[in-house]
């Protein structure tokens, strides 16, 4: 357990001895998308008749804890590999379950610190009621860890640095983006509806919205049902990569 | 003499290349060991097995008894690595880097031996010092220091004079020495074939991912009277 949590405090170390950087940064981008959208769209829209910017804070919270907690474990993972540092963690007698932990919990926490300074830099613009906290905290949870288990594979995966910005540009990103952090997939076309889906970042912000306004698209317990699922399999495939050293051991 | 590591008939191709071809080698506890061969003679592949950070194609490997796949766990406590590559961690220091590793070896509350090691390498004064601000030979000992904080019976050492000053290299060799002569068996790589020459007691020359002698320093020396370890070395790679 030792080697568990030494490797832990390391990886929130990291990110807190640049939380310039890895925290601040992000709740600044999600304030000026809150003003930019909030003021062009607060007078006109309504969704599930809750107040545009009111609507728009827990997709920005969400929309961060996410893209944290993948960035945190898939850049530390890449700069390890890239400058060889990775051997400090693969020579210790560590289980390859206590590495996936150590980097996933790290992640996890990244994803939630931004979530709440994101949190407490909008909350002051609305009134944001808080129907069922526990969902909340559910959501935000597993989602952050989901992610942090995908940025684990993408900072296995890949071998340069370019390589891991196109999976956060080409992929993580258009997740997060097209999963209704700025609308409800009802205004869109049939279609897309049916494409937003099968994006499970959708269910992610559909849920953690609902213990905010105690409506969503979708049934909570459905959603947490689809994103516990993706987790498990996300998490299976990240201990199957470790445990057969894929791309970290010759 | 016990062996302190066994390795049998390993095997390990990467694509078309043959990077070890069947090496069998081993090496009794307390000693002091040179493993010596050109670049790309599988050196490093095989200390790379040893620490498990490549996994043989065919083959055995075992330190202290241990094996490094079966038991990875009992056989990483008992090999410390200082790998070739300068590799550090720009978010640490030199002590925070130290009490680190000494954690994922599961051992907390290690700074008197913390201090031991970095009195012993001259690196007390850089203690707080980020790894970003040292010089290469101090990131050389720190590589060192890192590998002994878990007091590991076999000590790994894969190039570790390259990039280090006259008289850092003087002090690690005697810090060494001391190591080898409390017990711990010490493997060494190095192109310096005079510090193998000073330093080993018996030598393996690697060639083509094979070994092609083995025996005690006197001995190869011996077999070419008159010749430095460095002729002898020449004449075994040319035959």
């Amino acid at each position: 357990m030792i080697g568990f949590w030494t490797l832990f405090e390391k990886e929130m170390l990291r990110f807190w001895k640049v939380a310039f950087q890895t925290v601040a940064a992000p709740v600044l981008t999600a304030l000026l998308y809150l003003l930019i959208f909030g003021h062009v769209l607060e007078d006109h829209v309504r969704v599930h008749g809750v107040p545009y910017t009111s609507f728009l804070i827990p997709g920005l919270v969400m929309m961060q804890v996410l893209q944290n907690a993948f960035a945190n474990s898939s850049s530390s993972l890449i700069q390890a590999k890239i400058t060889g540092s990775i051997v400090f963690v693969l020579l210790p007698p560590i289980p390859y379950s206590a590495f996936f932990a150590a980097y996933v919990l790290a992640a996890m926490v990244r994803g939630l610190m931004v979530g709440v300074g994101v949190l407490l830099a909008t909350v002051w613009f609305v009134d944001l009621q808080v129907v069922a906290p526990l969902w909340i905290v559910a959501f935000a949870v597993i989602s952050g860890a989901l992610f942090g288990a995908l940025g684990m594979i993408a900072g296995i995966w890949v071998e340069k640095f370019d390589q891991l910005a196109a999976f956060q540009n080409f992929l993580i990103m258009p997740l997060t983006m097209l999963s209704g952090v700025f609308y409800s997939i009802y205004t869109l076309p049939g279609f897309w509806q049916g494409v937003s889906h099968y994006n499970p970042v959708f269910y992610m912000i559909d849920g953690f919205r609902y213990g905010f306004f105690g409506v969503s698209d979708v049934s909570p317990l459905l959603s947490f049902g689809i994103v516990f699922a993706s987790f498990a399999a996300v998490t299976l495939l990240t201990l199957h990569l470790l445990k057969r050293g894929w791309k970290l051991r010759g | 003499m016990a062996a302190a590591v066994s390795i049998v008939d390993v095997v390990k191709r990467f694509g078309s290349l043959q990077a070890l071809a069947g090496v069998s080698l081993e090496i009794g506890e307390g000693e002091f060991f040179g493993l010596l061969g050109p670049n790309g003679a599988g050196k490093t592949t095989l200390i790379s097995t040893l620490a498990g950070l490549v996994r043989p194609d065919s083959g055995t490997l075992k330190v202290m008894g241990y094996d490094v796949i079966a038991d990875f766990r009992e056989a990483r406590r008992r090999l410390g690595v200082v790998p070739q590559e300068l590799v550090f961690d720009p978010f640490f220091n030199v002590r925070e880097t130290l009490r680190i590793q000494s954690g994922y070896f599961g051992i907390r509350k290690n700074d008197d031996w913390i201090d031991e090691i970095l009195a012993n390498l001259d690196l007390t004064g850089k203690a707080e010092t980020n790894m970003r601000r040292l010089s290469g030979g101090m990131k050389r000992r720190v590589l060192v220091a890192q590998a002994l904080v878990h007091k590991p019976p076999v000590i790994v050492l894969d190039e570790p004079t390259a990039g280090v000053d006259v008289e850092l290299r003087q002090g690690l060799w005697q810090f060494v020495r001391r190591l080898n002569a409390e017990g711990h068996t010490i493997i060494l790589t190095t192109h310096y074939l005079e510090e193998a020459e000073a330093m080993c007691n018996r030598i393996a020359l690697m060639k083509q991912g094979k070994v092609v002698a083995l025996d005690t320093t006197a001995n190869l020396m011996a077999e070419h009277p008159g010749a430095s370890l460095e002729e002898v070395f020449m004449r075994t790679m040319r035959a």
